[in-house]
């Protein structure tokens, strides 16, 4: 059923329909509306088989569905920037102890300075964590990615937590047209959650314990394995999804137009849509620029990346994040997929931190400045205004 | 919808940036025309900016509507209608920053249309006032303008049918009572829109 809703809404309801049993969590601007929505659904008895538990904190949150998915639970949070960070201690346990835990993140940026608005500096700040990400372009996006991120989780050769990672504001607090699953479909395509292992009293079993140096590292290496596992899974669910639903979103990527392109834009998240456009434009006036849509940051899909820019000779990396004191992420792990292999610009181009607005004249502009090469390679900032700093 | 104006070559894509302060609603103005605009089968997109959260403070939201899917999220920087929904605003935000050759203004504004052309001296620009404040005040008690400059910016641009509009406020006031005040409230300003704009052509 196609409807205007809030992003919100959209996350939300496709988190009832995938029938959680535990939906823990804090509120944190712009992810709020997201659990109020669930919560009032749960209040009107919309959730059946399912406890709605507020927390004191996110890191209460992440505890509770970290205890409840090891009871064999399903189960859903949603957080932001802080809350995230604040929670990031418990997800790596989540992880660790293979938790298929799905969490719908706000993208917001950090403090300090406090800013509510959007960036990817909280998801990406977790990045080593052992959690699948998926960045969406869109809601519908997201609201697919739900369902579809239980599935990929729960596989018994992944077993990850797993985060759809939504632009705060951008989406979460956009009005648009969704095409809202129905239960059904998402019944035939998601089966209820049948753990390997859980907490029971009848078959006791000790979970995240100690692990001294002997066993420590296997653990570790085999969160790797299953994060490798993963990528085909989501491979095959990406299919399957695009057979139930028409909708084609790409597994770990989305190439468009690389082909021939000289000049191929990465990006991940809800500018991607604009870079579209651009993109199709610039193509309408005979030039040869590509986009490609990172979707799994986690897995990185390195070969396929390697791939799609087989023939592009210039790379620009959009990125809405830093790893101070080094390169952005983002480009770090295009430049290692790359490496050995081929030999390309590559531009790595911050803009849009804590929500400044990326004006689509903007886009063009970068792009335009690469294909006539007016730019030399490496990092720099767009819209940034200068600034001195005072040094005391 | 009777799209008034096509600006965007091949297809149409109307642009409106609205300007309040935090608690008139100009985020939900925005949201219901989205709402509104997709019950006549068009593509809509409506999204906010603030600078804090808080009550009083102005706020800026976006609306976009088109016979094709709407990809940028960018914010509004060319719009063909500016809708103002509070007097203060004109003293500290430039609300004409970047409208369209042959775009409209319509703000809340007590002292009438011509005193308002004065105040901005453009040319080119429709500009129209309304006192929505006094409307709002008669209407609803209280001094939320939205609603009627929803109703103001349908009469002056036909950008969607006020029936769709009607309706969207219909299903979006949980509390019927309310909904019927706005729905009153949206009718006189949308009546009284279409008056000053039959006057002053």
């Amino acid at each position: 059923m196609r409807k205007v809703v809030r992003g919100f809404y959209a996350i939300a309801y496709a988190v009832k329909l995938s029938k959680p049993n535990v939906i823990c969590a804090y509120p944190i601007t712009p992810q709020t509306e997201i659990v109020e929505n669930l919560a009032e659904m749960y209040a009107n008895g919309e959730l059946e088989n399912c406890e709605y538990i507020t927390a004191e904190s996110e890191f209460g949150a992440a505890s509770v569905v970290l205890g409840a998915s090891a009871t064999g639970a399903r189960t859903f949070t949603a957080t932001s920037s802080q809350g995230l960070l604040l929670m990031t201690e418990v997800l790596y346990n989540a992880a660790g102890m293979r938790l298929p835990i799905v969490l719908a993140i706000a993208n917001r940026a950090v403090s300090a300075p406090l800013s509510i608005w959007n960036d990817h500096q909280d998801s990406i700040s977790v990045r080593d964590a052992g959690i699948i990400q998926i960045y969406v372009e869109n809601n519908q996006e997201a609201h697919d990615m739900i369902p579809f991120a239980f599935k990929v989780a729960e596989n018994k050769n992944v077993l990850l937590p797993f985060m759809v990672c939504v632009d705060g504001f951008k989406l979460t607090h956009a009005y648009e047209a969704v095409d809202l699953l129905n239960q059904e479909d998402v019944d035939n395509f998601l089966p209820p959650y049948n753990p390997v292992v859980s907490l029971r009293i009848d078959k006791p079993v000790a979970m995240g314990c100690y692990a001294p140096p002997p066993t420590y590292m296997e653990f570790r290496v085999a969160l790797e394995y299953a994060m490798e596992r993963a990528k085909k899974v989501i491979e095959d669910e990406s299919k399957e999804w695009y057979e139930i639903t028409g909708r084609d979103w790409g597994a770990h990527i989305k190439a468009e137009y690389c082909e021939d392109a000289e000049v191929a834009v990465i990006a991940m998240g809800s500018i991607v849509g604009m870079i579209r456009d651009v993109v199709e434009e610039m193509r309408k006036e005979g030039m040869k620029v590509g986009l490609l849509k990172i979707r799994t940051y986690r897995p990185f899909p390195a070969e396929e990346i390697r791939k799609a820019l087989t023939n592009v000779n210039k790379v620009i990396v959009i990125e809405r994040s830093l790893s101070i004191g080094s390169e952005p992420p983002v480009t770090l792990d295009v430049k290692s997929a790359l490496f050995g292999h081929s030999s390309q610009e590559i531009h790595s181009v911050v803009l849009g931190l804590g929500g400044r607005d990326v004006p689509r004249t903007q886009i063009i502009k970068i792009i335009k400045e690469v294909y006539e090469g007016k730019v030399k390679p490496g990092k720099r900032y767009e819209g940034l205004k200068e600034f001195e700093e005072v040094i005391p | 919808m009777v799209i008034a104006k096509n600006r965007g070559g091949d297809s149409i894509l109307i642009e409106v940036r609205f300007h309040g302060r935090g608690g008139q609603g100009a985020v939900t103005a925005a949201d219901i025309l989205a709402v509104a605009g997709f019950k006549e089968g068009y593509y809509t997109l409506s999204f906010p900016t603030f600078g804090a959260e808080k009550r009083g403070t102005p706020v800026a939201s976006f609306l976009r509507i088109s016979d094709k899917p709407i990809v940028a999220r960018d914010e509004v920087y060319n719009p063909d209608y500016v809708v103002v929904m509070d007097p203060s605003l004109l003293d500290v935000v430039d609300v004409l920053a970047g409208i369209k050759k042959n775009g409209m203004l319509i703000a809340n504004y007590p002292k009438g249309s011509e005193d308002l052309k004065k105040r901005f001296k453009v040319e080119e620009i429709e500009i129209h006032a309304i006192n929505a404040t006094k409307m709002a005040m008669e209407i609803l008690g209280r001094a939320i303008t939205n609603t009627a400059m929803v109703g103001a910016l349908v009469g002056a641009t036909n950008i969607v049918s006020i029936k769709s509009v009607i309706e969207t406020i219909k299903e979006w006031f949980g509390d019927e009572k309310i909904a019927e005040r706005n729905i009153k409230l949206v009718e006189e300003a949308y009546r009284y829109m279409r008056e000053v704009c039959k006057w002053e052509k």
